[in-house]
């Protein structure tokens, strides 16, 4: 029992309230909800130290054993994916103090903030899969709450199209655990795997299977994806750095949990579905992001291929992949939310959105164009950068596997990336410049600290790679082999009971 | 043209603490039989929003000067207060406790820890129910 696990959930949870009473003292909301963040981000570099001594940890709520009671599980990938976010989290906030305006600020933006980190936070550490979707939930409402804030015509319009998407998203997740409530009786996820387990390859396993599918693709961005592009470029840079750094994340690691511990048993049902939808989001994202014009787009369509890439780890399933998969999450979250500020920024300088319409910002802003550029390598996967480590755990995971088809498909992608990042920087920061002296904007040093900050973060990711490998070991490894989680939940004893027929 | 609502306002007056009372019987009653905080929370939101519906909004708030986001935020802060308190006593997350203590008059009586978080979910739906509720009406 250490309840330290749950202080990541509970903490923003309460902060978030107090902000609420100190609605006109904007200084001392961001002051806490910066502090908030960092305590979350320290609390999970101690709980994934005690992980590596003393292996999986969980709480059991209000002291009721599993698998009857909720609780949340510690194990390193979720520790990991958890201190991650919180930083990303904490990196945006440190820009949305200097751009988003006092309107939002006193319109609950922070509290809204720190909810959506505490149910990112517990979806990725329940232990519970209705738990996973009420933190899904708290997560969703406060991210309608971010993409409509301000109100303008075309927030409106995406935001109404993104809550009625996850709207009939969530009905489906409820749906399809009531199916596997009915068939397997229980919601503990180490409980379902171990009575999965005992069904074998039921047919109506591999249905409920494939509806959570369907579920967190549509959180995930996995093919079905044409709210995300709209969604993603509507809301103002700081929000939707936020999103693009989190929320689809959630969506993938629901998908790396249910397809490595809750179903693992039908594989070549699932595991070729979620191949063949990876690989189509890979193609899809990269036609997007070679279209596109406006520089938002073609972020929106670069997280997609980010998604269909961790997915194609996640399908091609050894262990070498899903320490990849690990890697590479990390590394997007970071890679994405700098992008996405890189291109706020751009439009905040220029006031346009479309590359042609800029060029030679690199003369104006040396700083931010070599920033820029070390976004662009990170996502190409360019060494020393955080990009590259995972792809080529991915790549050699797949060449194991032999899933070649998926290896072409990854490896083209990064060529695509490079190529519609590189077409904005050659039209957009090289070239003869169009600001003049006198009408150039000054980009504040406080603006670009975040840029350089999350430029810190990608480097140290990559050169820290080494230094990352026992605790990603670790988490692939209980990726990798379901029953190290099980036994950790279950007290080693599996709970002898009979599965309702 | 003012609509007539003398029946609606008279029926209001004694309806409401019908209401009221019915609610904070049903979130007492909730520790053993059915009710809890949630519906008790709900009853009272209509009861609230009933007295928006006969009077106007500027009466209402004359007699409750309470801002009801602050309502709902004081009620979650209720709930997570009393679930953190159990990690101060080395108790997993969450952990309720409860005791007897003979009250004079009442006798022997049960007092929880429960209650307090059940409040907490009380108050949260009365604060949520009533900004829904006032907010929609400001649309106009």
């Amino acid at each position: 029992m250490s309840n330290m696990i749950v202080l990541p959930l509970i903490v923003p949870v309460i902060t978030a309230i107090l902000l609420v009473f100190l609605r006109d003292n904007v200084f001392l909301q961001r002051i806490i909800s910066l502090l908030t963040l960092s305590f979350v981000a320290f609390i999970s570099v101690i709980l994934l130290l005690e992980i590596q001594k003393q292996g999986v940890m969980r709480i059991d709520f209000s002291g009721w054993a599993p698998p009857f009671g909720i609780l949340f599980v510690a194990d390193s990938f979720a520790m990991l994916l958890v201190l991650v976010a919180n930083i990303v989290a904490a990196i945006c906030l440190l820009y949305a103090f200097f751009t988003i305006g006092k309107s939002f600020e006193k319109m609950y933006f922070y509290p809204f903030v720190l909810l959506m980190v505490a149910g990112v936070n517990g979806s990725f550490l329940t232990g519970d899969v209705f738990n996973l979707f009420v933190c899904f939930e708290v997560m969703l409402l406060a991210s309608y709450a971010l993409i409509s804030l301000g109100g303008e015509k075309v927030q409106l319009r995406e935001a109404l199209k993104y809550v009625l998407i996850n709207i009939v998203a969530s009905w489906i997740f409820l749906v399809a655990l009531a199916f596997l409530y009915g068939t397997v009786g229980t919601l503990n996820m180490a409980h379902i795997s171990v009575r999965v387990m005992e069904l074998g390859a039921d047919p109506l396993i591999t249905t409920v299977a494939l509806i959570f599918l369907i579920v967190f693709s549509l959180k995930a961005g996995l093919l079905l994806f044409f709210w995300l592009p709209g969604s993603y470029s509507a809301p103002p840079t700081a929000i939707a750095a936020l999103f693009a750094a989190l929320l689809t994340k959630v969506g993938i690691y629901a998908l790396v949990r249910t397809f490595t511990l809750l179903f693992p048993n039908n594989t070549e049902v699932t595991h070729m579905i979620l191949g063949i939808m990876a690989g189509l989001t890979i193609i899809a994202g990269c036609m997007g992001a070679l279209a596109g014009r406006d520089v938002r787009t073609i972020a929106s369509y670069n997280v997609l291929i980010g998604v269909g890439f961790i997915v194609a780890g996640l399908a091609i399933g050894t262990e070498s992949a899903l320490q990849g998969v690990t890697y590479y999450l990390m590394h997007d979250m970071v890679a994405k939310a700098m992008l996405f500020l890189a291109v706020g920024m751009m439009m905040y300088v220029t006031g346009e959105t479309v590359i042609d319409k800029m060029s030679g910002l690199i003369r104006n802003y040396p700083l931010f164009g070599w920033l820029f550029f070390i976004v662009m390598c990170s996502l190409a996967g360019i060494p020393p950068l955080s990009g590259f480590l995972g792809k080529v755990l991915i790549g050699q995971g797949a060449i194991e596997g032999g899933n070649f088809v998926l290896l072409g498909l990854g490896f083209l992608s990064s060529l695509i990336v490079l190529y519609s990042l590189l077409r904005i920087f050659l039209s957009s920061f090289f070239g003869e410049t169009i600001i003049s002296l006198e009408d150039e904007k000054p980009l504040p040093k406080r603006m670009v600290l975040p840029l350089t900050l999350l430029a810190a973060c990608t480097i140290a990711l990559g050169i820290g790679a080494e230094w990352m490998a026992p605790y990603v070991t670790d988490a692939a490894e209980t990726l990798y082999t379901p029953s190290i989680y099980i036994d950790a939940v279950l007290d080693g004893t599996t709970w002898q009971g009979e599965v309702n027929e | 043209m003012k609509i007539n609502d003398v029946i609606l306002r008279t029926v209001t007056k004694t309806v409401v603490f019908i209401i009221l009372t019915l609610g904070i019987y049903l979130f007492f009653a909730g520790h053993h039989a059915p009710g809890g905080g949630f519906i008790g929370g709900l009853v009272l939101a209509s009861g609230i929003v009933l007295l928006y519906l006969a009077y106007d909004i500027e009466t209402v708030h004359k007699g409750m000067p309470f801002d009801f986001k602050k309502v709902a935020a004081l009620g979650v802060l209720l709930a997570t207060g009393t679930a953190i308190g159990s990690l101060f006593f080395d108790a997993p997350f969450l952990t309720q406790t409860h005791s007897y203590i003979n009250v004079p008059i009442f006798g022997k009586m049960g007092f929880s820890t429960v209650t307090i978080f059940e409040a907490g979910v009380a108050l949260t739906v009365v604060g949520v129910v009533v900004t829904i509720i006032l907010s929609i009406s400001e649309d106009e």
